[in-house]
């Protein structure tokens, strides 16, 4: 059905008419024209497009690492040590004669990687906790957004601080450290949204036909939850990758020699007053990486809430 | 107390005694549910940080014997410490300890930790209030004048610096703030709360620094504690006038478009007037809760500033603590901003009961 008033759209006027038709003739037709329209306005905000752009250029970097990177990351030379950016090494180097620009362009994959592992944790878990809470109520769903609240009492970095104390320093611990720290807003998103479902006739359609509580939740309440639940942790990404950078600065995190940029920002601490790339372009490329997540989920929001802006 | 509360509208005599007893037992229901919630937060708080203690991969025992003890000594100790115990008995103990302000010591300073505690907590608070102090007083003016020029360049300029503010690790800035303020143009003070010449001069009674060195009469260290405290202030104050400056905007957006801005407007009153005088009064209770909320994310903020600028307050405290595998500090330390967070929401609404009208 969509292909077919796809292709009688061109005599209409084109594919944009067909986007900005007043009558719909389809169901693909609508969701495009809503994709579409969402699209204009997210993209007549500048901000949004370079909000857009460094996290589409941090995937980049993370995917073509070895092709952008001019030398090996972990390759030492101590004849090179702490040499300021020239045409050689864009960045300078760092105190064991190492290629900044490589370090960071290797340790923007360890940044996705903590933000998505993060993401892939967090999200089910809060999803989990929140529908169940919204959808069986009583007292499951007040002991569960207890919980919530305890978690919510203390701010994140503490939390997470704590979690690693207690497990162990590392990449792994620190990320399931901070995903411990994400999931409650998400749970508490979630369960708002099946607040707003539960008593819809269809889910009493499908428990007339016999479906388990369990099938209920996974099938016909999660996958109305999914859309804002990504949208709510794309919107947390900024501050997931400064609690990571936080921990890695603490030397939690990630471990020497790995080019993550919190730890990198740690050595290249005791080096600052002599050499200050050694710090100062971590925390550039930490700065904006953060940005452009913010910038992202501001435009967004407004896209998806357009009285919130 | 709900019994008796019901029991009076119906001997009431006048209408006026039965709605006052109304609003009481309204603010009687309201304290109570409040409390609840409080209490249950305390216990969830204290049951969260024994659960993390439990979560240690190392023996407790052996953290306190060294792994080379004799079995009796193992055992001695494993029993001292409560561990052959059933665990709700272990929890019970710890809230006990916990309530009494037993926190246990501290390997690094092999103090007490809540006298560490008591000690370090004071530089904390100082630095989190002048930070605060510095983002309503820059976030505040610049929300507003952000939302009555919306949509302009002003606007944008104070969107985009309040976004770097978000985005920017405060950690980074502050190292970036040292070497460029301190190393290289000399304007301000470098690590520490004070330079090291006056370190311990000034007797502590109010434990803040900037009072301290006044009512001693000392106006060379308070000068050298603003000269400290100026830099890293700034960079915490930065975080928090970006959030500030958000949140009035958006607040007084929601107040222009109202019709009672209009109808002054045309009633001829000026601009400055209707903004300063009639809607910016009424963002003032939101507020509130913006600023306690920021004020708690300071603390937060704090953990990592004072690790670069070397101030030795409460997130110094915890870092070394962690460093050094010390639980007791690591958990006390949490325990405490959980503590802070619980108090200033507690507080933010009460205030916000006292000053809107609205909810009487």
């Amino acid at each position: 059905m969509t292909a077919e008033a796809r292709t009688d759209a061109p005599a209409n006027g084109g594919l944009r008419a067909w986007l900005l038709a007043d009558t719909v003739t389809s169901t693909g037709q609508a969701r495009a024209q809503k994709l579409y329209l969402g699209w204009r306005r997210f993209s007549s905000n500048p901000l949004a497009l370079i909000g857009l752009g460094i996290v589409v250029a941090l995937v980049m970097l993370a995917v073509f690492a070895p092709l952008v990177a001019t030398h090996d990351p972990f390759a030492q030379s101590l004849d090179r040590r702490l040499l300021p950016p020239s045409a050689a090494h864009w960045l300078g180097t760092d105190e064991l004669g190492r290629d900044i620009w490589s370090r960071i362009a290797y340790g923007a994959r360890i940044t996705l990687l903590i933000v998505l592992l993060v993401a892939l944790i967090a999200a089910p878990l809060g999803l989990l906790v929140g529908t169940v809470a919204g959808y069986l109520g009583g007292w499951v769903d007040v002991a569960l957004m207890r919980l919530v609240d305890v978690f919510l009492s203390f701010p994140g970095l503490i939390l997470a601080l704590a979690f690693v104390a207690a497990l162990g320093s590392g990449l792994e611990n620190a990320i399931l450290a901070i995903a411990l720290t994400a999931w409650p807003p998400i749970a508490r998103l979630a369960r708002a949204e099946t607040l707003t479902v539960r008593r819809a006739d269809y889910i009493a359609a499908v428990r007339l036909a016999g479906a388990s509580d369990l099938r209920i939740i996974v099938r016909h309440i999660m996958p109305i939850c999914i859309p804002s639940v990504i949208i709510r942790i794309t919107l947390n990404m900024a501050g997931i990758i400064l609690t990571a950078a936080g921990l890695g600065f603490l030397g939690l995190g990630a471990q020497p020699p790995s080019p993550e940029w919190g730890a990198m920002l740690s050595t290249g601490r005791a080096y600052m007053l002599g050499s200050w790339w050694l710090a100062a372009m971590p925390g550039i490329a930490i700065l904006i990486v953060s940005l452009g997540f913010n910038l992202l989920g501001d435009a967004l929001r407004d896209v998806l809430d357009p009285r919130a802006s | 107390m709900a019994a008796g509360g019901a029991a009076v509208p119906v001997h009431g005599t006048g209408a006026a005694r039965a709605d006052g007893t109304a609003r009481l037992r309204r603010v009687g229901r309201e304290a109570l549910r409040q409390a609840s919630a409080v209490g249950i937060s305390l216990f969830g708080l204290l049951a969260i940080t024994f659960f993390i203690g439990r979560m240690l991969p190392l023996d407790p025992v052996i953290a306190v014997i060294g792994d080379d003890a004799p079995q009796s000594t193992y055992d001695m100790v494993y029993r001292e410490l409560g561990l052959d115990r059933p665990l709700w008995e272990q929890f019970a103990i710890y809230v006990g300890k916990v309530l009494q302000g037993d926190f246990g010591l501290a390997l690094n300073t092999s103090n007490r930790v809540a006298d560490d505690l008591l000690r370090v907590f004071p530089a904390t608070v100082e630095l989190a209030t002048v930070s605060i102090v510095i983002g309503v007083g820059l976030g505040v003016p610049f929300g507003v004048i952000a939302a009555v020029h919306r949509g302009t360049m002003i606007d944008h300029i104070v969107r985009v610096v309040g976004l770097i503010g978000y985005s920017a690790p405060n950690f980074w800035l502050g190292l970036m703030g040292l070497v460029v303020f301190y190393a290289m143009l000399g304007w301000v003070g470098g690590p520490g709360r004070v330079s090291v010449f006056y370190i311990d001069m000034i007797e502590p009674r109010t434990g803040f620094l900037l009072i301290d060195s006044l009512l001693a009469n000392e106006p060379d260290v308070f000068w050298s504690a603003v000269d400290h405290i100026i830099l890293p202030a700034s960079i915490l104050g930065y975080s928090s006038t970006a959030y500030i400056a958000r949140m009035t905007r958006s607040f007084m957006l929601e107040q222009l478009s109202q019709e009672y801005v209009i109808t002054a407007r045309v009633k001829g009153l000026s601009r400055a007037r209707v903004v300063w005088r009639h809607a910016f009064p009424n963002i003032m209770v939101q507020l509130v809760t913006v600023i306690a909320l920021a004020y708690a994310f300071l603390l937060e903020g704090a953990v990592l500033t004072e690790t670069v600028f070397a101030w030795p307050g409460f997130g110094r405290y915890l870092t070394l603590g962690l460093l050094a595998g010390d639980m007791n500090v690591v958990l006390a330390c949490t325990l405490i901003v959980g503590l802070t967070f619980i108090a200033l929401n507690l507080i933010s609404d009460i205030l916000y009961r006292l000053l809107d009208p609205r909810t009487r």
